[in-house]
């Protein structure tokens, strides 16, 4: 029985609608006569409190309210890949085909094209025995992206009666029948699941296995692991949209789920306009192959705000229970706890500090919960990842403010984004002394293994540098660089360097792009060595002014850019220049 | 504005600010249009913020100043707030609800469009990339504006936040066809004075019939200032996508929005947000902003320059704030360039077109753009450093390099940063300017720019 009620009063998204008995905590319900999609959020007697997902002008009350005996769910099966939705899961391409260009309201679609054919290949027989989370069939999805069927995640699972062989179906196809205590029951190529609840897995990981991103300043100095959090607060054009941008162009996942929300709709625009040209690093393959945008901008209404977080979390853990790495990048988190706020003023609920409401942490700790590396459930054995990324956008660029501080306390990675860097067109502006990882201990064993066992050693003198220089500067602030004597001196030309040679990296240059593991080591390497022998130098009677005028600092600046990830042979004949300058200097042989 | 049809409803149950809540209501829409007849057969708009259980509330345009309980007529009229559009509009003065202020009669309509608008579909969008060239080397230089773009002006009080408006608008006016070109402006509670520099400036430079004026002044009713900006943008979206001209909407100033908007959420008792700025702030700045853009498959633009004067200078006020975060870009005033005679005084650190990468380079501005952009950038903020430092330790205490970046500093301000209100450069003249303030510098500091550029430019 669904509740079929009537509007009683309204207010922007939020309705109240009597005569609603019926109706469950976050039913969807179609709200009106122009049938505009809601979700119910509060049940008081027979009064439901709905937060409406689309435009609610010229809305009257009277109008009916009919439900739908669903909660808010996500379509999961082939053909997500390389769409764009809104908060719910609209393609936006279809909504502009049935309004045009501006985006109209009351209009349903599905979520992909039910009439398209995928080639199905099956993976059980007649008489095999499955369980819920079980792999049933495999179809090409993109170049990128082989789907697997799964049996879903609430399903009792029993024996295959029906399976139909390999071909071209689509997505109105039964493609099994499974038999469990005498009562049958299809599967399809695609099954619902509701936003709002984690998807399941047997069991979770720890985090050991580096996200790489390409990005120095990331992968080297504040890494995140596969199945982490990371958070990235930053004031406006401090840079965090290109960053988030960098991470889901060149994170070795394999798939993306990036999320708009409540941002400008021309950024959602430009991943649009600049994936499928891009290629990824690893296969060759355009970006938009392994990508699903979820698009809920700024002026979209604010209740799909709220919701399209969970739609791309459930739709990134519906490729994770394949085996995936999926990485998630939520821009902006801060966006969607708006959403909440306004929701909870217009519910009239008690608020916690700047309005928010007081249960804006437990829904943070939610939603970053739903990360890690787990087993999935179900046959073949397999892992996969959802890494979470949420950008922050801290009102005056202020960390203290409630979410930047209520994430910081569900999240191991934290990418402090500066203004002042920023100001100075340091990008990224991520601050590298109030940043941090707590992943770090964790991952160095695979920088170790796979790339150089020196990797944690050097990474932590490149950061001592660093420090140094951070107590340093007060001094010079106060007394002037001359104050210094010439070893403080060579520490803050050594950190500068590292500013411009490391933690710098252009995103629009196409070599400096991406930098790959073996290279983000090698140049970190090259300072370290730089720094070394340059008190050496220093100690064997060499002039501070003798080391700056060496040629091979310019060399050293520009190598990010100049040399590509195939030529790492240009990155040793760099150090084999280095001590050959080091000796004309000093005229001592220096120890490498 | 139309009002035919509607229904009447009298009985006014209380009047608080500027709201109106009408008793006895049981066929009203949410945001209907709501016309307020007093005694002595005044008619006042407003729109419906809130309806259910037989009241509405209604807030009232032009303020409630002489409304009284027992008096005064609500009228719902059946439909939400129209602007009439046509061709006919440029060239027009309106007030700040779209109605005719120049003592013409009212144009004749084509059409009636939702001043709400309606959100741009971002997969129907058009990615900006067309150069528009300002004449101003800063801007042209390092904060390039694009068709499309929102880059508002971050200002100050008393500063010259118009002047530059105003000088944009000419200069940008004159490149490409005139034909395709067009200014909204749209004054938003501000001075007489300054309205009229304005339209005076587009007058002097034969712009003014290819504009459209919406003047809020300063002394009219604060809650019209609501509706200003969206009028304004209705025609803009109207002129750009059905005639298919470039428009750049000035938007001056979004404080005084900010303000009416803070007015009517106290009014309303809702919770406050941030300076008892309403929590929504943000999205409904984003309903003005985000109405900024290209269409796919259109001729048409709408870039818009919104001017807001930060309260105190300071850039972290909610309104700054929170439009930093919508707008791609802004542009700084800062207050020590302003007093230094500097104009445009623009503070490039804290300044920034977020979109300008796509629209230089090869084909279209310069290959050159991007990095000697990027170098000044660089080689301005360790010039600030520099000073910074040379006002503690003295010039004596600065090394040799040291004192390169000040030379760089002084003559990039004075050269490349300062120019005549009327002074209308190329973009080639502007890139020479930068390459000769960075010649200041020794060809090694140059690490942003490639060498093949440095052989070529730089001025020895």
């Amino acid at each position: 029985m669904v509740a079929q009620g009537k509007i009683v009063w309204i207010s922007g998204p939020a309705v109240r609608a009597d005569g609603m008995a019926d109706a469950k905590m976050y039913e969807t319900v179609s709200v009106g006569e122009a049938k505009l999609i809601g979700e119910v959020i509060r049940l008081t007697g027979d009064v439901a409190f709905i937060q409406v997902y689309e435009s609610t002008s010229g809305l009257k009350p009277g109008e009916p309210v009919v439900g739908t005996g669903n909660p808010l769910s996500v379509f999961l099966g082939p053909g997500i890949i390389g769409q764009i939705y809104d908060g719910i899961q609209r393609p936006l391409k279809d909504l502009a085909a049935k309004s045009g260009s501006f985006i109209g309201r009351g209009i349903t679609t599905t979520p992909v094209d039910m009439t398209k054919e995928y080639h199905f290949s099956p993976t059980v027989k007649v008489g095999d025995e499955v369980e819920a989370g079980n792999i049933i069939g495999i179809v090409p999805e993109s170049s990128l992206i082989e789907h697997k069927i799964l049996v879903p995640p609430d399903h009792k699972g029993g024996k295959i009666t029906k399976i139909i062989s390999e071909g071209d179906y689509n997505l109105d196809t039964e493609i099994a029948t499974v038999e469990k205590d005498g009562q049958s029951s299809p599967l399809m190529m695609w099954h619902k699941w509701p936003v709002r609840q984690p998807r399941p897995y047997l069991k979770r990981y720890d985090p050991t296995v580096p996200l790489l991103t390409g990005q120095r300043v990331i992968d080297t100095f504040f890494p995140l692991a596969k199945g982490g959090t990371g958070s990235i607060p930053g004031a406006f054009g401090t840079g965090k949209t290109v960053t988030l941008h960098q991470i889901a162009k060149w994170a070795d996942s394999q798939v993306v789920v990036y999320i708009g929300c409540g941002e400008r709709g021309n950024e959602m625009t430009e991943v649009l306009v600049e994936f499928p040209e891009l290629k990824d690093p690893r296969t060759g393959k355009p970006l938009m192959d392994r990508t699903v945008l979820v698009a809920n901008t700024s002026n979209m209404p604010v209740a799909a705000r709220e919701a399209s977080i969970y739609t791309g979390v459930t739709i990134a853990e519906y490729y994770r229970d394949m085996g995936y790495d999926v990485v998630l990048v939520a821009d902006s988190t801060s966006r969607w706890a708006e959403a909440l706020r306004e929701m909870s003023g217009r519910l009239e609920e008690m608020p916690a500090e700047e309005g928010y409401p007081s249960y804006l942490a437990s829904r943070l700790a939610e939603f970053y919960e739903r990360a890690g590396r787990v087993q999935a459930k179900g046959s073949p054995e397999r892992d996969g990842s959802v890494s979470l990324v949420g950008a922050v956008s801290p009102s005056g660029g202020d960390f203290t403010e409630p979410v930047t501080t209520h994430t910081m306390r569900f999240i191991k990675t934290f990418w402090a984004l500066d203004a002042k860097l920023a100001y100075s067109r340091h990008y990224p502006s991520i601050n590298w002394m109030n940043s941090y990882s707590g992943y770090l201990a964790d991952i160095s064993k695979w920088w170790s293994e796979n790339i150089s066992k020196d990797w944690l050693d050097i990474r932590s003198q490149t950061y001592g540098i660093l420090q140094r220089e951070d107590t340093l500067k007060e001094i010079v602030q106060l007394l002037g660089p001359e104050a210094l004597p010439d070893e403080e001196k060579l520490i803050l030309e050594v950190a500068r360097m590292i500013k411009i040679g490391i933690l710098q990296q252009n995103s629009f240059d196409d070599v400096d792009t991406y930098c790959s593991p073996e290279k983000q080591f090698k140049l970190m390497k090259l300072q370290v060595d730089f720094y070394n022998q340059g008190q050496q130098a220093l100690k064997d009677g060499a002039s501070l002014a003798d080391i700056r005028s060496m040629d091979v600092i310019s060399l050293l600046l520009k190598a990010r850019m100049d040399v590509k990830d195939d030529e790492m042979n240009k990155l040793d004949k760099l150090s084999t220049d280095m001590i050959e300058q080091f000796k004309s200097i000093t005229g001592v042989k220096v120890q490498n | 504005m139309t009002t035919q049809g509607g229904v009447q409803y009298s009985k006014i149950a209380e009047i608080k600010g500027p709201l109106v809540i009408v008793d006895g209501v049981d066929n009203a829409a949410f945001d209907e249009l709501v016309e307020i007849e007093t005694t002595e057969g005044e008619k006042r708009l407003g729109k419906v913020l809130e309806v259910g259980n037989g009241k509405a509330v209604v807030q009232v345009f032009e303020g409630t100043t002489g409304l009284s309980v027992s008096g005064t007529n609500a009228k719902f009229v059946g439909k939400v707030m129209e602007m009439p559009v046509s061709e006919q509009v440029l060239g027009r003065v309106f007030d700040g609800l779209g109605r005719a202020k120049d003592g013409l009669p009212e144009p004749v309509a084509t059409s009636f469009l939702d001043i709400n608008g309606a959100p741009m579909n971002p997969e129907q969008r058009e990615y900006p990339k067309d150069f528009i060239q300002t004449g101003v080397s800063v801007i042209d230089g390092m904060l390039t504006l694009v068709r499309g773009q929102k880059l508002p002006i971050f200002s100050g009080s008393g500063m010259s936040h118009n002047i530059l408006a105003a000088q944009i608008a000419r200069q940008a006016a004159i490149v490409g066809t005139k034909d395709e070109f067009a200014v909204v402006f749209a004054a938003i509670g501000v001075q007489y004075s300054e309205a009229e520099y304005f339209k005076r400036s587009l007058e002097e430079s034969g712009a003014l019939k290819r504009s459209v004026l919406f003047l809020n002044l300063a002394d009219d009713p604060a809650i019209e200032r609501i509706i200003t900006p969206r009028v304004a943008l209705t025609v803009a979206e109207y002129l750009a996508y059905d005639l298919g001209m470039h428009v750049l909407v000035i938007l001056t100033d979004m404080t005084n929005y900010a303000e009416a908007l803070r007015e009517i959420s106290a009014a309303r008792e809702e919770v406050p947000g941030r300076k008892g700025y309403p929590g929504y702030l943000y999205t409904d700045l984003s309903t003005i902003y985000e109405r900024a853009g290209r269409l796919k498959g259109r001729k048409g633009s709408v870039t818009q320059m919104p001017i807001l004067t930060m309260p105190s200078d300071d850039i972290t006020h909610p309104i700054p704030d929170l439009t930093g975060y919508i707008t791609e870009g802004q542009l700084v005033l800062g207050r020590d360039l302003f007093r230094q005679g500097v104009y445009p005084p623009i503070n490039i650190l804290m300044s920034l077109s977020r979109i300008m990468k796509d629209g230089i380079g090869e084909g279209s501005t310069r290959a050159d753009h991007q990095e000697i952009s990027n170098q000044n950038y660089d080689a301005y903020s360790r010039a600030q450093e520099v000073r910074a430092l040379a006002g503690i330790v003295g010039k004596a205490g600065l090394t040799p390099i040291d004192l390169n970046y000040m030379n760089f500093g002084d003559e990039f301000e004075k050269k490349f940063l300062s120019q005549a209100v009327d002074e209308d450069r190329t973009i080639e003249e502007t890139l020479g300017l930068q390459w000769s303030a960075i010649s200041k510098l020794p060809k090694n500091e140059l690490t942003k720019v490639k060498d093949k550029y440095v052989e070529q430019y730089y001025k020895e």
